[in-house]
């Protein structure tokens, strides 16, 4: 076990690197001249020649990474292009808010999905098909349509939930979950359908597998071999597509947050992309690559747990 | 060529047949007309603003009423479904030519493409597709046409994938093997045979894919990141987002025809899916049901059983079945019958065998007594008494009561019988700490002493072990333990040895001899092999077609076999290797 996590922690830091230095040498490649881009049209060659030799662009690109790389590594992104602030003063109080917002939704994705996938496997019939159908059309539909939906119904028809703003928990807990349902109901949506699906695939193969007659032929009830069997062995497959969802997830709570005006990554990634602020969106790549690749060190490492052939491979 | 045309045909005129197949399809092809004609046929401009009519609401003039500028959106609308159509297809055009291509090259010869390929793939997964895209917008500006060029690459991997497993899949199957020793090249061989099997995915693929691509689109101009000038369903999105106060109805429009592309995409991919599904039989066929019109006959006609006379058999039933009818779904509302009027007896402590070729209703006999039989599949008529309880009404609570303590099972296959995903101690130790009530240091101990009996060496090592880790014959060991574990009166094995080498067949049939001997446990045995049969049982019952053929003690049964089919079964054992010799009665029993 301590081989298979030291074996995916490495895989996960050679995936950092390679991450990181795609991006830089892409976005820094892909700008051009990025003194005009900041300068705009109208800037003569001595202030731009000035402005890349204060931001470093001057030098060879390795020499450029390098420096970046060793800030990077420290979780240091030096200073905003477009904003006053450094890029860390700005990205990690945002980053803290997306990534409650999305681990909340992570969580109520995954009760849910369990549940209706469960039951469907089980009892079939109508429910199942009511299921698969609320499957696909969840699938389908985009996220920020059904945000502009619960916009429209809940807080300007009936103002239950907070349509704008965020609160944070340590401020007042009751506000803090007006302020972040809609959101995640907008962003679960997708999850618990594609979730849910693999949820009922899986607990229906894992039913019909010989072990489960032979538990049961044992004395088990049909329950307790569903909750302790049946669904441990469901459980691979339904978390790997979880890992998936979670990082469409990160996406998608950049248009749902401009909707429900939530200060997250998605004013940021708008306000950085608009601007052409490089330092910043490297920011952001890097900042997301790390939470997707740790999230899925932590369903890997969850998956092994859950079943021991994985551990091998 | 010709051959898969018309499958493909087929299927497209199935998918068109289909409610939720011609219903999709129409609501994108009514979009696509309504973008094109729409805009010819209106007499507003749809970037003209107009002061005057500003935020107008639906009338017969603006069918959908003016935006912030009083432009009639519906003409706006049907301009942006050009657009949006227009660059979400860039999208999948790029997406399908990388994906495509590299999927069979990387298939097809492997190789550094391969590793190098799987690899590019996984870095592009580790990011939200929306934060490469505003990434890569930083420096490319507002430009859609550039941003769906690159949400192409990223959306390639989905190609690649799908393309790579069923190159891989299918080019080492025999037909491509033949195709190449025929000679043919391999682009003619690519051409020809794999595109051919990846066609009706890809298609599939192409649906979902258009509807992410639209999400997507639609997602970035509403941020406001793509062309300020050209009207998109986003864009609108953007514009009536900022009026939602005063016209919420302008979020409508957008919103529903993105709404109704995007779910008529995903409902035509799985109507595709379904369709292609269904290309084989519609019901799973369940054992026995495949018959010929003669064996229908035979099925419908009464059997009369040969009954053997035995005179010593002992008068104390454990196990009473009487004419059992076992009977699942036909899928056309009525009932399939694959047990019919069986009638057995198992007394205690004897050892009695249900003999047949597979699909002879063995099985699903052995499985109604347990209560287990598979999902559809239950008791027609006739009743099953153990231990003078009716068990064919007994209610799930008072099974869960009788399987394992009472009854219990060992199963045909060994690992598909132990649950992967625990050891073998706990699979041992949950049942005896629930039927026998053991605490779980007591439960252990006897799983342990268990192990040993069944001859397992070092039993404490092996419960801590997976069943992936033991052998086929040890797990069959650890089944049979499982079963006399708690101590059951009768024990229905079912095919107990198949699955095994020879040797350890010999040896796991001498341990159920000798902890049958030892605890004086009744057996019902289910086999297709007489061998077994004769080395272990005191009873047999012939079975075919669902239905008992000839009855009786077993050595009379191999003196004088009287049915033909009993008489061939015997004879097949004789010739087909080693007969174990007749079964000697231990005096006494």
């Amino acid at each position: 076990m301590l081989n298979f996590t030291l074996r995916r922690i490495f895989n996960g830091i050679v995936m950092m690197v390679a991450v990181s230095f795609l991006a830089y040498f892409l976005l820094y490649i892909g700008a051009g001249n990025v003194a005009r881009l900041i300068l705009g049209l109208e800037a003569t060659p001595e202030s731009i020649a000035e402005l890349n030799e204060q931001l470093g662009l001057n030098r060879p690109f390795i020499e450029q990474f390098l420096t970046w790389a060793s800030g990077a590594i420290r979780l240091d992104f030096g200073d905003s292009w477009s904003m006053p602030e450094t890029v860390n003063e700005v990205l990690f109080p945002r980053l803290g808010v997306t990534l409650t917002i999305v681990a909340l939704t992570t969580l109520v994705a995954a009760i849910v999905a369990i549940i209706l996938g469960t039951v469907a496997a089980i009892y079939g019939g109508v429910i199942d098909r009511l299921v698969q159908f609320l499957g696909l059309i969840g699938f389908a539909i985009p996220g920020f349509l059904v945000a502009f939906f619960l916009v429209t119904l809940f807080a300007i028809q009936m103002p239950i939930f907070n349509a704008v703003g965020y609160v944070d928990f340590s401020e007042s807990p009751s506000e803090w979950v007006k302020s972040v349902t809609l959101p995640v109901a907008a962003l679960s949506l997708s999850a618990i359908a594609s979730v849910a699906q693999q949820v009922r695939g899986s607990v229906t193969d894992a039913i019909n597998m010989d072990y489960v007659r032979t538990l049961r032929a044992r004395g088990l009830s049909f329950n307790r071999v569903v909750y302790k069997h049946v669904l441990r062995n469901a459980g691979g497959p339904a978390l790997s597509i979880l890992g998936v969802q979670f990082v469409g997830m990160l996406g998608g709570a950049i248009l749902v947050e401009q909707i429900f005006a939530i200060p997250g990554l998605g004013p940021y990634a708008v306000g950085a992309t608009s601007f052409s602020d490089i330092p910043a969106v490297m920011g952001l790549v890097v900042v997301t690559a790390l939470v997707v690749i740790v999230v899925n060190l932590i369903i890997d490492l969850l998956s092994a747990a859950l079943n021991p052939k994985v551990r091998l491979s | 060529m010709s051959n898969t045309t018309s499958k493909k045909d087929g299927l497209l005129r199935k998918v068109l047949t289909n409610p939720s197949g011609w219903a999709s399809v129409g609501v994108v092809a009514i979009v696509i007309l309504y973008g094109i004609i729409a805009p010819l046929l209106s007499k507003w401009d749809p970037n003209e603003p107009d002061v005057y009519s500003v935020l107008g609401g639906p009338s017969a003039e603006h069918f959908f009423g003016t935006d912030s500028a009083g432009r009639d959106v519906f003409t706006r609308l049907a301009i942006s479904t050009q657009f949006s159509l227009e660059t979400a297809a860039l999208a999948v055009v790029i997406a399908l030519s990388i994906g495509v291509i590299g999927g069979l090259i990387a298939g097809y010869f492997g190789g550094w493409f391969d590793n190098v390929a799987s690899w590019l793939t996984s870095v592009i997964m580790a990011l939200p597709g929306l934060v490469v895209l505003l990434a890569s917008m930083a420096v490319i500006g507002p430009t859609m046409w550039g941003a769906m060029a690159i949400f192409g690459v990223l959306l390639s991997p989905a190609y690649f994938r799908l393309v790579y497993t069923t190159v891989r899949g299918v080019r080492n199957e025999l037909y491509v093997d033949a195709a190449r020793v025929s000679g043919l090249n391999d682009v003619r061989i690519i051409g020809r045979h794999i595109l051919g099997v990846v066609r009706a995915p890809i298609i599939i693929q192409t649906a979902i894919i258009a509807s992410i691509a639209i999400a997507i689109q639609s997602g970035i101009e509403f941020l406001g990141l793509g062309d300020k000038d050209t009207p998109s369903w986003g864009a609108m999105l953007n514009d009536a987002f900022r009026q939602i106060y005063e016209t919420p109805v302008l979020l409508v429009w957008p919103s529903t025809i993105i709404a109704l592309v995007t779910v008529a995409l995903v409902i035509f991919a799985n109507t595709v899916r379904d369709e292609l599904e269904r290309t084989g039989p519609r019901f799973k066929k369940i054992k026995g049901m495949g018959k010929t019109a003669a064996q229908l006959a035979d099925d419908a006609a009464e059997v009369e059983t040969i009954i053997h006379e035995a005179p010593g058999r002992s008068n104390d039933a454990l196990l009473r079945v009487q004419n059992l009818a076992v009977g699942y779904p036909n899928g056309m509302g009525g009932v399939k019958q694959v047990v019919h009027n069986v009638n057995l007896t198992v007394n205690r402590g004897e050892v009695v065998g249900l003999i047949g070729e597979s699909g002879s209703g063995k099985t699903q006999s052995a499985f109604s007594v347990l209560g287990l039989l598979p999902k559809g599949g239950r008791v027609v008529a006739g009743s099953i008494v153990f231990d003078g309880k009716e068990l064919v009404e007994a209610s799930a609570k008072e099974y869960d009561k009788i399987r394992g303590g009472r009854i219990s099972y060992i199963p045909q296959e060994p690992m598909s019988n132990l649950d992967p995903s625990f050891t073998i101690g706990t699979q041992l130790v949950e049942p005896m700490m629930k039927v026998l009530g053991l605490g779980k240091k007591e439960a252990k101990e006897k799983a342990i002493a268990l192990l040993t009996r069944v001859g397992i060496p070092n039993p404490a090592l092996t419960m801590k072990k997976y069943p992936h880790e033991i052998s086929g014959g040890q797990a069959q060991r650890v089944l049979i333990a499982g079963a006399v574990s708690c101590d059951p009166d009768l024990i229905i094995a079912d095919e107990p040895t198949t699955a095994l080498d020879v040797t350890v067949q010999a040896e796991v049939l001498d341990l159920l001899r000798d902890l049958q001997k030892e605890t004086h446990t009744a057996l019902l045995l289910v086999t297709h092999n007489f061998g077994v049969v004769a080395d272990l049982c005191d009873y047999i019952n012939v079975m075919q077609n669902g239905r008992i053929l000839e009855a009786g003690p077993v050595l009379d049964i191999f003196q004088n076999a009287k049915h033909p089919y009993t008489q061939s079964l015997l004879d097949s054992i004789l010739e087909g290797g080693p007969a174990r010799g007749a079964y000697v009665a231990p005096k006494g029993n």
